[in-house]
């Protein structure tokens, strides 16, 4: 099988089984097996940047037993956004473990969680979902837990009991669904969820079932509980990991979910809960960030506000009809979680070098590290600008697209929400930055650990520079341009 | 997309710094030559390339540069007549700060650090003059405001981090402001391109409530740069930044940013007829006289020379948005030309302060008794600059404020004059009593903080030539008003464009 959509799933796990069978190569193989994850989300990109959206099903039985994948343009951006990010971290973990015990058990567990981002991206079905969900959550708590302090552990543990409890509610709704239209598979699924509009209670009940379980998962406020001290006390390139791919892909399972299968009886009321949680997690969770004392605490608060702005936007699709408006407001969405995604890994991964520098990650205490570390000191600057919003990021387009549909559907208050939000994490933002100004000697050069600070200055500034300057892409890749050009276009 | 020349020129002016900028930031910091090597070569580049682009302006070629972010959203570089009369401003004082600026900071730390946002700096300023829109306006203004807070905190002294920390609240907040007015324009007509004479007039008068609303969002996002009362305060502030940062954030870049967004919208976005009808001008007009007024006032009382400057912007740099405010091409070209005559006149002040703080450690007015006799040429310049701000003829600022007074006895509002009246005389009084001690005071016993420099002259070269230039530029800008090419001819170029004529 050399289907890009195959190897994307394949290739990790197969690298997973090498560096367990092999503990003394696992850097190497883990990189080996990182670069070829990577190459194959590459080429899916491109595959499906040239047929559109590709379909297979494995095993050879009809589409209601066996396995599904499915990538179009969404999972497809996802899916290249998580495996670049991935091919950073990896980079980023081979200098960063040093104790022999922590490098064994990291490869393997890595290299399984990122098939599990992957085959939740392209799963095409809502068991084969549900499994890697399941194995997503257990290779994220498990690396969480990977210090071995007692912190780490006690949060991990936590973050583990609320994944099983969000699965089980997700299966829960998947079991209702099940016994009502005797399908998993998406496609089939929607067709008769259209189709039997008697049958609304039922949909309704799994489809809150279904979404309370994956929000938990995505730590929409206020289920985000368990996030910041999971997220704050794993190694660094795990919690670039967690904040920036494993939440984005419950968050992408709950927009599939809401767009593919429960579109016919999502009114306006059913989006609103879910975007006023949103706004009180933008808001509460930039204010968090900006009282947290520790520098990888303040990311993971940053973390729970960026989510916050993705589910803003549901109330704002419902509200506008199918068309270029839409379409901009969808291509919005996955800027600002695609760029989130490069730049939280950025800074996870620079405030990791500034830990280890300096020994610690107390903002309050950051003077001389600041300086002693230029490369890195810019890789927070940039994420940094990418979380605010400020231009030329992803995320400013994104503001600006999303601030755009809230005042064109009337919902003007989304604006006071989002500017609000953007004051606040220049804030947070600033108040780390303004150590780098102090009186402590010159740095002497601008690369101290070129294995580290590069991918974490790369992952930065493609949230900065790529995204924010050339985010056409998104709306090809996402089909849209086509119905785009016609009216909406403008200049 | 044409990848042709017209359609690569505004870019590459944009990049001539840009690049440098991002190339110095890797210089080692002991390598001064190639840092001073990759300014220079930055700095006489966009010099080049902007006198090509005034020539083929004047030849009638049109030069855009567009690229596409997303569907409906493009990024918009163009060169009209008013974003040429702001582009050569801030490139032909930017080869004079950098020269400055080099001599400048000679012996400080984080040289590096400073060259790179330095260049950043001006790429910002420049890619806000050459916006064809207002999405462009919007993304090189907010690059600008991040591109200067380090400039700002550049001492790290904790007077500097919270100079900076101050001047990143108001313009961050600043900058959201005028995005929400941006988007909600954009929601209500599309895309906001900048047309002479204005595109918004066509709209039906239902929306004439929300356009008056919007241009108040714009108004409080655009002011904040442009440090109109009662939203100055960040500016005394950040003068705890390095001389040269100063000048860049007075005389070229930031408030320069805010005056010419007001500019661009009044003229280009809403249109000077509209924005009269929607009683716009009015409200610009009495803000604009208010900030004259009580900015000469707070500079009065100042000791801080370089406070009594930040005062003195200002007030000056309202002179611009009044001749916006007001109704009719004399005071349009009063307002523009003084765009580019504060520029010249408050640079050359800056430089001068900087001079006296560097080599006699000079810093307040009390103490600069006799400073004249000491350092002659910078004293001249300074002096040529004060009396300018004053408006005595034959120098600019005698030109900027003939031409608003006659702009206000033109539209029939009267009280204009009134408001020159009493700043002159306002202008006097902070000014004149600086060069009074300066030159007819008797020298103290000792400086401050006396440095000897290894020359000649009374200070070091590159601080002392810099402010001679400036000051050679004002009396030039003065006496050859209206030479071709001069500010004021480009002034009335614009103004005619802007009404039509």
């Amino acid at each position: 099988m050399t289907d890009p959509l195959v190897l994307c799933i394949a290739l990790p796990l197969v690298g997973a089984m090498l560096v367990t069978a092999l503990p003394r190569w696992s850097v190497r193989l883990g990189i080996v097996s990182a670069l070829a994850t990577a190459g194959a989300a590459v080429a899916l990109t491109a595959a499906v940047w040239q047929q559109g959206t590709l379909h297979l099903i494995l095993g050879g039985w009809d589409a209601q037993l066996a396995i599904a994948l499915r990538a179009d343009g969404l999972a497809t951006a996802l899916v290249l956004m998580a495996n670049l990010v991935g091919l950073g971290i990896s980079v980023y973990a081979t200098g960063y473990f040093h104790d022999r015990l922590r490098v064994r058990s990291f490869w393997p567990l890595w290299l399984l969680l990122w098939a599990a981002l992957n085959g939740l991206f392209l799963a095409g079905d809502l068991f084969n979902l549900y499994v890697m969900l399941e194995l997503l959550g257990i290779a994220a708590a498990a690396l969480g837990a990977l210090t071995g302090n007692r912190d780490a552990v006690a949060a991990n543990l936590r973050y583990l009991l609320v994944g099983l409890l969000g699965s089980i509610s997700y299966l829960l709704g998947v079991a209702l669904l099940y016994t009502a239209h005797g399908t998993l598979d998406l496609g089939l699924l929607a067709q008769r969820i259209a189709a039997a509009p008697e049958l609304f209670a039922v949909n309704a009940a799994a489809m809150a079932l279904m979404v309370a379980g994956l929000a938990l998962k995505a730590a929409l406020f206020p289920l985000h509980f368990w996030l910041p001290p999971a997220h704050a006390n794993a190694p660094a390139p795990v919690s670039a990991a967690l904040s920036a791919l494993v939440v984005k892909a419950a968050f992408y399972l709950i927009l599939r979910l809401w767009l593919d299968l429960f579109w016919p009886i999502t009114g306006m009321a059913a989006a609103m809960l879910p975007a006023l949680l949103g706004a009180v997690a933008v808001l509460w969770g930039s204010w968090r960030a900006l009282r947290a004392e520790r520098l990888k605490l303040l990311a993971a608060y940053s973390t729970v506000a960026q989510i916050g702005y993705l589910f803003l936007f549901l109330p704002l699709l419902t509200a506008t009809p199918p068309g270029p408006a839409r379409d901009d407001l969808l291509a919005a969405l996955l800027l600002m979680a695609v760029t989130h995604g490069f730049a939280k890994a950025g800074f996870f991964l620079a405030a990791g070098l500034v830990q280890t520098n300096a020994g610690h990650d107390r903002i309050d205490d950051l003077g001389g590290t600041a300086q002693r570390l230029p490369a890195t000191t810019f890789a927070i600057a940039l994420s940094g600008s990418a979380l605010i919003g400020l231009p030329p990021s992803g995320s400013f387009i994104g503001k600006w697209l999303l601030m755009q549909g809230a005042i064109a559907t009337g919902q003007w208050w989304w604006v006071i929400v989002v500017t609000t939000g953007s004051l606040l994490a220049s804030a947070y933002v600033f108040r780390v930055l303004s150590r780098a100004f102090g009186l402590e000697p010159t740095p002497l050069k601008f690369i101290t650990d070129a294995r580290a600070e590069v991918p974490a200055l790369t992952l930065a500034l493609i949230s900065v520079a790529v995204l924010g300057l050339a985010s056409g892409p998104l709306w090809t890749l996402l089909g849209l341009s086509a119905a785009g050009s016609g009216t909406g276009g403008g200049v | 997309m044409s990848w042709d020349y017209a359609a690569l020129l505004p870019g590459a002016i944009v990049l001539s710094s840009l690049l440098p900028g991002v190339f110095i930031f890797l210089v080692r910091e002991e390598s001064h030559t190639l840092r001073t090597v990759l300014n220079l070569v930055g700095a006489i580049a966009k010099l080049v390339l902007v006198g090509l682009m005034i020539y083929g302006v004047w030849l009638g070629q049109v030069f855009e540069t567009r690229i596409a972010i997303a569907p409906g959203l493009t990024l918009v570089l163009n060169a009209d007549a008013l974003s040429v009369l702001f582009v050569t401003l801030s490139t032909v004082l930017w080869l004079v700060t950098t020269v400055y600026a080099i001599g400048y900071l000679e012996h400080s730390t984080n040289r590096s650090r400073f060259f790179g946002f330095f260049s950043l700096c001006v790429s910002a300023t420049v890619g806000i003059a050459l916006s064809g829109n207002l999405l462009t306006f919007v993304i090189f203004y907010e690059i600008l405001t991040l591109a200067t807070y380090p400039l700002v905190a550049h001492r790290g002294t904790p007077e500097a981090t919270r100079g900076a920390k101050i001047y990143l609240a108001y313009t961050l907040s600043g900058g959201l402001l005028l995005l929400v007015g941006a988007v909600w324009l954009r929601t209500l007509t599309g895309p906001v391109d900048f047309v002479e004479g204005g595109m918004l007039g066509g709209l039906s008068p239902d929306l004439h409530g929300q356009l008056v609303a919007i241009f108040a969002v714009l108004l409080a996002g655009l002011g904040v740069k442009a440090a109109l009362v009662p939203l100055h305060g960040w500016l005394p502030q950040s003068m705890v930044a390095p001389a040269p940062v100063s000048s860049l954030l007075h005389a070229v870049a930031v408030v320069k940013a805010g005056a010419f967004g007001i500019v661009r919208v009044v003229y280009d976005v809403y249109g000077v007829t509209l924005a009269s009808q929607l009683g716009l001008l009015t409200v610009l007009g009495v803000l604009a006289s208010f900030t004259i007024v009580y900015g000469s006032i707070l500079a009065m009382t100042q000791d801080g020379l370089k406070k009594r400057l930040a005062y003195s912007t200002v007030s000056q740099v309202s002179y611009i948005a009044l001749g916006t405010s007001l109704l009719g091409p004399v005071a349009t070209v009063g307002g523009l030309v003084h765009l580019v005559h504060q520029g010249i006149m408050k640079i050359t002040l800056f430089f001068c302060a900087g001079n006296y703080a560097e080599t006699l450690g000079v810093a307040n007015v009390s103490q600069m008794d006799g400073v004249g006799r000491r350092m002659p040429l910078t004293t001249l310049a300074f002096t040529v600059g004060a009396l300018g701000m004053i408006g005595i003829p034959p120098i600019a600022g005698f030109v900027s404020k003939w031409y608003l007074g006659l702009g206000g006895v033109e539209a029939g509002q009267h009280w204009v004059l009134v408001i020159l009246a009493t700043s002159t005389l306002l202008n006097a009084g902070y000014f004149l009593p600086i060069l009074y001690r300066a030159w007819f005071r008797p020298l103290p016993a000792s400086w401050p903080k006396e440095h000897h420099f290894h020359t000649r002259f009374e200070t070091m070269g590159a601080l002392l030539w810099p402010p001679v230039i400036t000051a050679v530029f004002c009396l030039l800008a003065g006496l050859l008003a209206s030479a071709p090419f001069s500010p004021l001819e480009w002034a009335r170029l614009i103004a005619e464009r802007e009404y039509g004529l």
